[in-house]
């Protein structure tokens, strides 16, 4: 079929091969890239993308990992209403082992008896509140690319009639992160990689400003080998001319426009509020919460939560690894005190965190 | 979280017009049948066509003249130089 025979040219090793010879060619002298999904970062390490990249250009893993830049504040009310009785936290599987401040995760709160399901949606979880008188709150974590699946599962709800499902929201957008980071002067980035599927919401549009303002290279890019690498090509190609361009290496998913249905849906049921980042910190507008008619779904709300600032766990260096600040070995408790069965910060827990794929892969 | 494998639809169940059905796409991963809404697609999708899909929900449909496009784009690339060299 067309669509295996692209998917097999899209991980053709010669072609990949010549793909990193250009780059080689290209890059004359030392540049560093940010990937800023988590996804990506993930991709680059299982595709040995690395291996492939001549030494001047070196990749750095930016704030792209929804759980990861949860803050610890937020990590805590999630555990706090699991622990109360009627309640049924539905939640993705990756927020589970995530540590709140007392060192409680949910999937030991699970084991002394907080009733928690793992849902690889949030309309499983609408259908487990379907069937239950019990409360059902979902924390919805996610950029650009999950918050209208959340909006959708929403409007559900709110047509649906069903009153005891609730949403405990921490949703954060991509653009005010990545000016609040660029902004930051001790942050030496030549290019950005720009994540695939948020931008397949959000459109190549959304980073103009960015590119001009910050005069950095923009390029969204797919997840497969050759995706990335011509991404990189065209950063360094970008870079070497002294342009900050938006380029776009995903045009089979990403438009210019991008998907104005699924944002309708998100400003539908949310609005801009600013919102707190692990390592970056408060950054105004960078949030979306529901909309004051949606309030009755509001898990905050319905059980009177407030919100505590929380330090980070000690010891962790998340917050600069979070900003590309640091890499995972140069943390003193990466692989020590610090390992995928036992984590110690967010990044080493999420399937997308930078410490967790350093340790899969072995660090490098 | 982001799923990059395309997924090929077989059906499209439920009416776009009524308020309280909820359309989906009935899609083929790795051999098993399972349903992804419509909620917030980009372009309605035939049967035959690809879906992305986040969360159980389709975000856009693949059109495979434009997926062509994006690898002869990088294909391009990855032979620019050599054409030059020879
Ligand atoms: S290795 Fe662990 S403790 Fe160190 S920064 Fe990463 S998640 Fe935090």
């Amino acid at each position: 079929m067309l669509i295996d025979r692209i998917t097999e040219g899209l991980r053709d090793p010669e072609l990949a091969g010549r793909l990193s010879r250009q780059i080689h060619d290209a890059a004359t002298r030392p540049l560093r890239l940010m990937e800023v999904c988590g996804t990506h970062t993930m991709a680059i390490f299982r595709h040995g993308i690395r291996s492939l990249l001549p030494a001047e250009v070196e990749l750095i893993s930016g704030p792209g990992c929804p759980v990861c830049v949860t803050s610890a504040g937020d990590i805590d009310q999630i555990i706090d209403l699991a622990d109360r009785p009627g309640v049924i936290l539905a939640t993705f599987g990756d927020l589970l082992r995530v540590p709140g401040s007392d060192c409680k995760n949910l999937a030991e709160a699970r084991a002394e008896g907080a009733n928690v399901e793992i849902v690889y949606s949030p309309a499983e979880a609408l259908k487990i509140a379907q069937a239950t008188d019990r409360t059902v709150v979902f924390p919805a974590i996610g950029f650009e690319t999950t918050i209208p699946v959340i909006a959708a599962t929403a409007l559900e709800a709110r047509q649906k009639g069903i009153n005891n499902f609730k949403l405990l929201v921490s949703h954060k957008v991509v653009p005010p992160a990545l000016y609040a980071l660029l902004g930051d002067p001790e942050l030496a980035v030549d290019g950005l990689i720009c994540p695939g599927h948020v931008s397949a919401i959000i459109g190549e549009k959304a980073y103009e400003p960015l590119a001009a303002k910050f005069h950095i290279p923009c390029v969204i890019a797919g997840f497969e080998p050759m995706d990335i690498l011509s991404a990189i090509y065209l950063l360094v190609r970008q870079i070497q001319d002294g342009q900050a361009r938006v380029e776009n290496c995903y045009g089979r998913v990403v438009s210019r426009e991008g998907n104005p249905r699924a944002r309708a849906m998100i400003e539908k049921v949310f609005e801009p509020c600013d919102a707190q980042w692990r390592g970056l910190g408060a950054i105004p507008g960078s949030g979306l919460a529901l909309r004051p008619d949606f309030s009755d779904l509001d898990a905050r709300t319905a059980f009177g939560l407030v919100f505590h600032d929380v330090p980070e766990p000690k010891g962790c260096r998340c917050g600069e690894i979070l900003t590309g600040k640091v890499k995972p070995p140069q943390c003193p408790l990466f692989n020590t005190r610090c390992t995928p069965t036992r984590p110690v910060g967010p990044c080493m827990v999420s399937s997308e965190g930078t410490c967790a794929a350093y340790s899969k892969y072995g660090g490098l | 979280m982001c799923l990059a494998i395309p997924m090929r639809v077989h059906e499209v169940l439920g009416d776009p017009g009524d308020p309280l059905t909820f359309p989906v796409a009935v899609v083929d991963e790795a051999g098993v049948r399972k349903e992804v809404r419509l909620d917030i697609v980009d372009r309605w999708p035939v049967p035959g066509d690809y879906l992305i899909v986040h969360a159980g929900f389709a975000i856009h449909t693949l059109d495979a003249e434009e997926a062509e496009t994006n690898l002869k784009l990088m294909r391009e690339m990855a032979l620019h130089v050599d054409r030059q060299d020879n």
